[in-house]
């Protein structure tokens, strides 16, 4: 008997070494992808256990930690909802999005640059402290441009065209990012169920990201910088003006906003056509041109490209293989034309700029916890998608467009203020999107401002509800 | 020199409570105590028994299973302070503790009123008999409980019990007895058939019997683990008690074959066999009774690496039920593979050493009882770890010494209690 208890023994030995060696395998060999499998949540519960940096407008804190008294050790806080699409959310159960995801590897310490300080903190022992990410916004403008907004769904942006940096940034409505960062995962996660079923969308970023809008007349900006730059047209150049026009192949037939005729019904040149936003001479314009051309300006511009704040701005789009009738309503603003105000805000950058953009950009600057500048992007040039000329001409006429067209209701009194308004339409019996894009002093522009408000009807024109709040933080700029 | 070890293992549980308590609140109190004290206390109380009632006992299996207890109070009482880090109360760790000195108890009396462990031979049929009876007290009316889908438990208002843990001892104690007497028979009749001696066809019967009884466990009582345990001592003893290689052959074809054909007819064998082969498919992941638990297992122990987070530095509270199923999990991702790889060990020794006590007891019943105690001990600790690791397929079975349950550690503490006591006889025979 004793010499099967031997053989027992041994198979006990064998079965005893599979299970070393599953373990090993686990936990050596396939170690890696098991931790990297996206289910796999316990690195990003180990970021939970650093101090992580704080996001700061103009050296106060918007996004912080302090310490508390569980597991998870800081508890992260926000100051204020006007900031919710900048900061993102930092959540234990959700993840995390827009700077707090962006920068999270400065944030939490983790960044390549902060190498030295983790090296400290592994011999020290010392817990590692995460930088400090400082964002170019303005924080009186950044107000401004919530309450400008008022109860209405959309987005505001600000921008410095001479360097990129963004000054405001707003999209309504926000939310409370204090509620998805909560430690409890009851109530973080039934905030998130009720902000994702929410039917006014609160986790979208209108400003860059979300379904789009139509641009409608603002997009005539693009157009007319097309037909500028080709050099066969010119401010005078003249239009046949009609109240009414077929569009070619269709039964369908448009008109201008007024609903009559943009001139005297003889002809009517671009400068006044851009300057009273009449539709038909456009679409005459964008036939004459052809599908190719404003293509290619508009990807000058920037559409269909991707651009990051560090956050992704979703590329616009101009539409492909359009008919005639499709290209004439493409050519102010309609049809499948769709952009994200950021987008619109570039093309302005553009013509403010002398014809320059520099990239959109968010981070001033990151500073480690013991003040050390760990990264400070310089304003980079994104292209230059028209020449200095067209700006200046394009310039001119959104002048114009203020001070007698139909962007009248930006005009400040003392300052030259350049501007086009837009109102688009979405669909029969759907409301409409009004924007205003526009820049001053227009002789030497040191701010640019795009407004997309989401109509909840058909009343009104982006003149009397988004040139308005331009307007306003416009005012700032003197 | 037990004394002197159950000192160490005491240092040791200390200081791992001390480290959990430290690293979940920053403080350290006289709380850790209360996990403490009681098994340092019953440890040496146990030690004071042997002294007195079983001098010529083995000195390691005292301070071996004092040791994984340790261990399981205090992963227990940790995962307590991470449910309580998320509002949720939950006091298993003390009430571990509470069980682990009853069954201490239990087991220090079995030592010191069984005088000898031949008496049980005598009860080889009641062992049968009641370890019958308690298999099926769950398939009763009112007391029995299913959890989890399994039907083990028996409850009796706030008390549940697991009656299959006593009822592996009750019938390790019949094999042994049945085996001894009819070794003879079993082993050495039938004709040799190329230089095997193939049993008569009779001689196969409790095989048979074993299996179907098996079987029965796995189909009404719905659990693989339990049922592969049973008879995987059975025919570990049969081996041992003939010595012939041709019982094993069979019965390990038994039991793939039982497998396989569970896996096409019993749904829920299906489900396990299908997450234990596909865990990571997003629909076993997700699906109710699916491989979550295996999966979420399996990233805490790649999340704990070769050393390991560190006691209170990992996030074990992730898994369902990392108290009771998972504990193994627990361990893995907070001590790494060197915890793990020290963890098999402790149970290597305990079972090394059950088996040297068999091999050196000259009497036959004594050997197969002392080398069926320790193959429990072996083999339930392969079915279940082996599941944690996705060696075999995941089952029910508790993890001895550690996973959190009152039933696992009482039949646990009484096979250490039945290899002391037969080891106090074996080496007095060898002293006479």
């Amino acid at each position: 008997m004793s010499k099967s208890i031997r053989r027992l023994t041994s198979f006990i030995l064998l079965m005893f070494i599979g299970l070393f060696a599953f373990a090993t395998n686990i936990q050596v060999f396939q170690a890696d992808a098991l931790v990297g499998d996206g289910r796999n949540v316990r690195t990003s519960y180990d970021s939970y256990k650093t101090l992580r940096g704080s996001i700061l407008v103009e050296s106060t804190p918007i996004a912080s930690s302090y310490e508390v008294d569980d597991n998870f050790r800081y508890q992260r806080e926000y100051e204020s909802e006007i900031y919710s699409h900048l900061t993102g959310y930092f959540s234990l159960f959700q993840g995390s999005t827009a700077i707090e995801r962006e920068m999270t590897n400065f944030l939490s310490g983790q960044s390549s640059a902060q190498f030295f300080d983790q090296i400290n903190a592994v011999l020290s022992g010392a817990p590692i402290s995460g930088a400090n990410v400082e964002l170019t916004i303005d924080d009186e403008l950044q107000r401004k441009a919530w309450e400008a907004l008022g109860p209405s769904r959309g987005a505001v942006i600000a921008i410095d065209p001479k360097t990129g940096d963004i000054k405001a940034l707003v999209s309504k409505p926000g939310f409370d990012a204090n509620l998805l960062a909560s430690h409890s995962f009851s109530s973080s996660s039934s905030a998130y169920e009720e902000l994702l079923t929410d039917d006014s969308d609160p986790l979208v970023n209108r400003a860059i990201a979300g379904d789009q809008y139509h641009p409608g007349s603002v997009f005539k900006l693009v157009v007319a910088a097309a037909a500028l730059e080709s050099g066969e047209f010119d401010p005078e150049t003249e239009f046949e003006d009609s109240d009414s026009l077929r569009l070619p192949g269709s039964i369908r037939s448009i008109s201008n906003a007024s609903d009559t005729t943009c001139s005297d019904g003889e002809t009517v040149t671009l400068r006044t056509a851009f300057v009273k936003s009449c539709n038909i001479p456009f679409a005459e314009l964008g036939l004459e041109l052809g599908e190719n051309q404003l293509k290619v300006q508009s990807e000058l511009f920037g559409i269909g490209r991707t651009v990051e704040i560090p956050m992704r701005v979703s590329p616009s789009t101009f539409p492909e293989d359009l008919s005639e009738a499709q290209l004439a309503l493409s050519s102010f603003g309609q049809y499948d034309v769709r952009m994200t105000p950021m987008q619109m805000a570039m093309v302005t950058s553009a013509i403010a700029n002398q014809g320059v953009i520099y990239s959109p950009q968010l981070i001033d600057r990151v500073v480690s916890n013991n003040l050390e500048l760990l990264s400070e992007p310089s304003p980079q040039v994104f292209g230059s998608p028209i020449s200095q000329s067209t700006a200046g001409i394009l310039t001119q006429m959104m002048f114009e467009s203020v001070e007698v067209g139909a962007a009248g209701n930006a005009k400040i009194p003392g300052m030259a203020v350049a501007g086009k308004t837009g109102t688009a339409e979405n669909g029969f019996g759907q409301p409409f999107t009004y924007w205003f894009t526009g820049f001053a002093p227009a002789e030497n522009p040191d701010l640019v401002v795009t407004v997309v408000v989401e109509g909840d009807s058909q009343a009104g024109t982006g003149n009397t509800v988004a040139a308005p709040i331009g307007k306003r933080l416009l005012e700032s700029v003197r | 020199m037990e004394a002197v070890l159950l000192f160490w293992v005491g240092g040791m549980h200390a200081f791992q409570l001390a480290q959990i308590q430290l690293s979940a609140t920053d403080t350290l109190n006289e709380q850790i105590l209360l996990y403490w004290t009681p098994l340092f206390v019953a440890s040496f109380a146990f030690h004071i028994v042997l002294r007195f009632k079983a001098k010529a006992a083995d000195s390691l299996l005292l301070p071996l299973a004092t040791l994984l207890n340790g261990l399981g109070i205090s992963m227990i009482y940790r995962l307590d302070l991470a449910e309580a880090a998320r509002g949720n109360e939950q006091l298993l760790g003390a009430r571990q503790v509470w069980l682990t000195l009853f069954a201490m108890a239990i087991a220090a009396l079995l030592v010191w009123v069984l005088k000898n462990h031949m008496t049980l031979k005598r009860f080889t049929y009641i062992a049968m008999v009641a370890g019958i009876l308690t298999l099926l007290l769950p398939m009763l009316p009112v007391i029995g409980t299913t959890i989890n889908g399994a039907r083990l438990w028996i409850s009796v208002g706030e008390l549940t019990f697991q009656p299959g843990e006593i009822a592996k001892l009750l019938l390790v104690v019949f094999f042994a007895g049945y085996l001894t007497k009819h070794r003879d028979s079993l082993s050495l009749i039938g004709k040799k058939i190329w230089g095997v001696r193939i049993p008569r066809a009779r001689d196969l019967g409790p095989l048979l019997l074993v299996w179907v009884a098996s079987l029965g466990v796995l189909v009404l009582q719905r659990d693989l683990g339990t049922s592969l345990l049973y008879f995987g001592i059975f025919l570990a003893l049969l081996y041992v008690a003939t010595g012939r290689g041709f019982y094993a052959a069979i019965g390990i074809g038994m039991i793939i074959t039982a497998g396989l054909v569970a896996s096409q007819l019993l749904s829920y064998v299906g489900n396990r066999f299908d997450s234990w082969l596909n865990p990571f498919v997003q629909e076993n992941y997700s699906g109710v009774g699916g491989s979550y638990q295996l999966v979420q297992g399996l990233f805490g122990m790649a999340h704990g690496g070769i050393l390991g987070t560190g006691l209170g530095g990992g996030y074990p509270q992730l898994v369902p039920l990392a108290a009771n199923d998972f504990i193994f999990a627990a361990i893995a991702e907070e001590l790494g593979l060197v915890g793990v790889f020290a963890v098999l060990s402790i149970y290597l020794l305990i079972t090394y050493r059950g088996l040297r006590i068999a091999m050196s007891h000259r009497d036959d019943f004594s050997r197969l009882l002392a080398a069926g105690l320790s193959f429990v001990i072996a083999l339930q600790v392969f079915i279940v770890v082996g599941g944690v690791l996705r060696l075999v397929p995941l089952t029910g079975l508790t993890t001895p010494f550690l996973a959190a349950g009152g039933s696992s550690l009482l039949a646990n503490w009484l096979v250490i209690a039945l290899l002391i006591r037969i080891s106090d006889s074996a080496n007095k025979q060898v002293v006479q």
